[in-house]
């Protein structure tokens, strides 16, 4: 029942002015700085605009998401940016290509394990094993590896790439039935002991990685193969890709029509009986449970179909990447993926996606590019200054800054946001509340008393 | 191998076995100090206690020169370490910790997790200053001499080092310290007393936030010891090499139940020698029937852990000397 500050930026939303004209005006501008800038930023100290202008393009994304506009102008910064700007500048630099994708792909991780951790309230540290099940799935069938584990010199370059499409449902199921094996004992613990036990699953499925003749052990697995589709590479050749640009403009659409199904489930789910039970369980186990909310199926569920995002996504990043090794999967990158969902905003679908997409641009592009420039500038430098050896310290300023100025995210979800301050203001009276909600002031003084920083000594709760 | 070599091979597994658990040990009790008092796991801790062992490795290093006695060149580096891993976990507590006091309990949580990869980079970044990556630690002479007789019994053939030995007498004498504190003093008793209810002990004033500030001085203490034993045991170290100990560690101290300290020594010999054994298992694959031992990679070691730590939870949730905690509805 509180109402949501004013002062927020990223809250105008509905209730804003009508930005429809603003909003053309700065996707255009900042589309078109994008393309014609391109190619007068690719060295020297201009190479940080990079960054910058690439950032400020993706945000005219999520304006056209959060401001209130007319529903065509929205709909058609979407698609142009989507369908044309991203792949022209792919076309022209295909790092940018590999930057989308890679966001993409960690944008459906982190809305998997938002299920987990932001539904569910299940905190997993081991999500990354997941992810792995699926890589390693398509890793060791889909490339020359096969011919090694089954002793069969005909699968020289994996089995028929066609099966791509079968491997990817078979991610799913893979990963899911990992997330039932793995859930069904640890499941009835609580949450500290469920993430250090993730955490040590999360290393199992690791060091298996590392030891198994199956997975080729820390040298990994090369040459992975992606489906072929002539079509679309006919497509991509006539609009003036070069062919070893054609994998990735295939990966491209596949991964948009992957993170948007993710999302459309996502949605639904958010809305479902199911999802109403999870919020149940995250809130108060006992109180769910009174309610006739099964405990361990519903978390069994959460789990099942958290991984199951990232089973298929592991997949579509082996075929991406061509090669996967152990360090791809290890505890960091599952922390990386946590530090999407908290930075974005738990629960909230495009907080999520937000933060996928700052936390991978500041790791694959910012960090790098700020390195490189460093190194360009000053060749002497001491290479422990190097800014791209710190994401670690960025995870963790990310985690902790959130964690102790604004718990719900960038873009919280109204849900959330409620929950996380329902103990800033007292609870107002009912009449003046209608009052508030309806003049949308947020200071609604409780006539009660405030024990807020009263038993300060004593480290008592707020 | 025969049956002479296989139990040979057993006691080497015991002792070495021990010197790691009481390890293990040593960095539990920081843990299970920490999440005694706030029902935190204090995932930072692991890089408190690496912090420690480069204050080690930093002492070591500076005092490698001089003709001092090597046993005093120890004690030189573990007063500082505990002196820098106790006030740093202070100071982490004070500006991560405690401002979230009464906030959801993942919250702290993910708080903690960030400030050890904060740390990590942080020692990554102070290390990197010397031009190193990894440290390799110089020890006062002496230490690694083999010990071949103990008590009048000739031991050569357990491969043991003088410094396993001060690794297991420092242990013991830090952790009969520490049960007499925790158990016998007034500021046990306020420990004690915070840990079983804040709000109440603070109405017979009890000052909290400083018993939990001292709490976390010892604990961060305790680990900076474990950090120096470490980069005595290893000699070798970087600014990340504390997370695998660290869960390691964590493990132990819920193996033997969270918040005891018997319970976390337990927990470490028992995880110390569960991977010492795990180290050496494929050895005993030549014995008649167990051939398939064969197949158990020397680097599986790591999965005893977190199977263990499965197991046990599976069986028994509150660990091995643990009480379950009343659930409050």
């Amino acid at each position: 029942m509180t109402t949501l500050p004013a002062n927020n930026p990223f809250r105008r939303g509905p209730q804003g002015a009508d930005r429809t004209w603003p909003l053309l005006g700065y996707a255009a501008v900042t589309a078109a700085l994008l393309i014609f800038l391109r190619g007068s930023i690719t060295d020297g100290p201009a190479r940080l605009l990079q960054p910058v202008l690439f950032g400020a393009f993706l945000l005219s994304l999520l304006f056209a998401y959060q401001w209130r506009a007319a529903p065509w102008a929205k709909t058609a910064v979407f698609a142009l940016g989507i369908v044309f700007v991203l792949p022209f500048m792919g076309r022209d630099n295909t790092s940018y290509f590999d930057l989308v994708i890679q966001m993409l792909i960690f944008g459906a991780l982190a809305l998997g394990l938002n299920i987990v951790v932001g539904l569910a309230g299940l905190l997993d540290l081991g999500y990354i094993a997941f992810f792995a099940v699926g890589a390693y799935l398509w890793g060791v069938f889909g490339s020359p590896q096969f011919a090694e584990v089954s002793g069969n010199a005909a699968f020289a370059t994996g089995i028929n790439a066609n099966f791509f499409w079968l491997f990817i449902p078979l991610g799913v199921i893979a990963a899911a039935l990992v997330g039932v094996l793995i859930g069904l004992p640890v499941l009835k613990l609580k949450g500290d002991y469920l993430a250090i036990v993730t955490l040590g699953l999360g290393e199992v499925i690791r060091i298996f990685a590392n030891n198994l003749d199956v997975t080729n052990g820390p040298q990994g697995i090369d040459a992975i193969e992606s489906a072929p589709v002539p079509w679309l590479n006919s497509l991509a050749g006539s609009l003036g890709f070069s062919p070893d640009q054609y994998r990735l403009f295939f990966l491209y659409i596949l991964v948009l029509v992957v993170v948007g199904i993710v999302i459309l489930v996502n949605y639904r789910l958010d809305r479902s009986k199911i999802g109403r039970s999870w919020i149940a369980i995250r809130e108060d186990e006992v109180a769910a449970q009174a309610m006739g909310v099964p405990l361990l199926r519903t978390k069994l569920l959460a789990f099942a179909s958290g991984a199951s995002f990232a089973g298929a996504m592991g997949v579509i990043f082996a075929a991406k990447q061509s090669f996967i090794d152990p360090k791809s999967f290890d505890y960091f990158q599952s922390i990386g993926v946590l530090s999407m969902v908290i930075l974005g905003g738990m629960g909230n679908i495009a907080g999520v996606l937000l933060g996928a997409v700052v936390v991978t641009m500041l790791n694959l592009m910012v960090l790098p590019t700020i390195s490189e420039v460093l190194q360009g500038s000053f060749p002497n430098i001491n290479p422990n200054l190097d800014p791209s050896k710190y994401q670690r310290l960025i995870f963790g300023l990310v985690l902790v800054l959130m964690m102790l100025y604004r718990p719900e995210g960038l873009l919280p979800s109204a849900r959330r946001q409620a929950e996380m301050h329902q103990d800033d203001d007292p609870p107002p009276d009912s009449l003046e509340a209608d009052n508030a909600l309806q003049s949308g002031t947020a200071e609604v003084l409780s006539p009660g008393f405030s024990t807020r920083g009263e038993n300060e000594r004593t480290g008592s709760e707020r | 191998m025969d049956f002479q070599t296989f139990g040979t091979v057993l006691l080497q597994v015991f002792v070495g076995g021990l010197s790691l658990g009481v390890l293990y040990a040593i960095i539990a009790l920081g843990y299970t100090m920490v999440y005694g008092v706030l029902q935190l796991i204090n995932f930072a801790h692991s890089e408190v206690f690496i912090a420690g062992g480069i204050v080690g490795f930093l002492v070591f290093d500076a005092v490698q020169a001089s003709t001092m006695n090597g046993y005093l060149k120890l004690l030189l580096a573990c007063i500082a370490a505990m002196a820098v891993s106790g006030l740093l976990n202070v100071v982490i507590e004070r500006l991560a910790y405690r401002p979230l006091r009464g906030a959801q309990r993942l919250v702290p949580l993910i708080t903690a997790i960030g400030v050890s990869l904060i740390l990590q980079d942080l020692l990554r970044f102070l290390v990197g200053l010397r031009g190193q990556f990894d440290l390799s630690v110089p020890l006062p002479q002496g230490f690694s001499n083999p010990i071949t007789s103990l008590l009048g019994i000739n031991i050569s053939l357990l491969n043991l080092q003088v410094k396993d030995l001060i690794l297991i007498g420092v242990a013991a004498v830090m952790l009969i310290g520490l049960n007499l504190l925790v158990n016998r003093t007034q500021l046990g008793r306020a420990i004690r007393a915070v840990a079983h209810d804040r709000q109440t002990s603070g109405l017979m004033g009890i000052d909290a936030n400083r018993i939990i500030s001292l709490t976390f001085l010892i604990g961060g203490a305790l680990g900076g010891l474990g950090g120096v034993m470490f980069a005595m045991k290893y000699q070798a170290l970087n600014a990340y090499s504390g997370t695998l100990p660290g869960i390691k560690a964590f493990t132990a101290a819920v193996l033997g139940g969270i918040g005891s300290i018997p319970g976390a020594v337990l927990g470490g010999l028992v995880l110390g020698w569960l991977e010492t054994l795990l180290g050496v298992i494929s050895l005993f694959s030549s014995l008649p029937g167990l051939h398939w031992l064969g197949a158990i990679k020397a680097e599986y070691k790591d999965l005893g852990a977190f199977l263990a730590l499965i197991l046990i939870l599976f069986l028994k949730p509150a660990g091995l000397l643990g009480r379950s905690a009343a659930e409050k509805v």
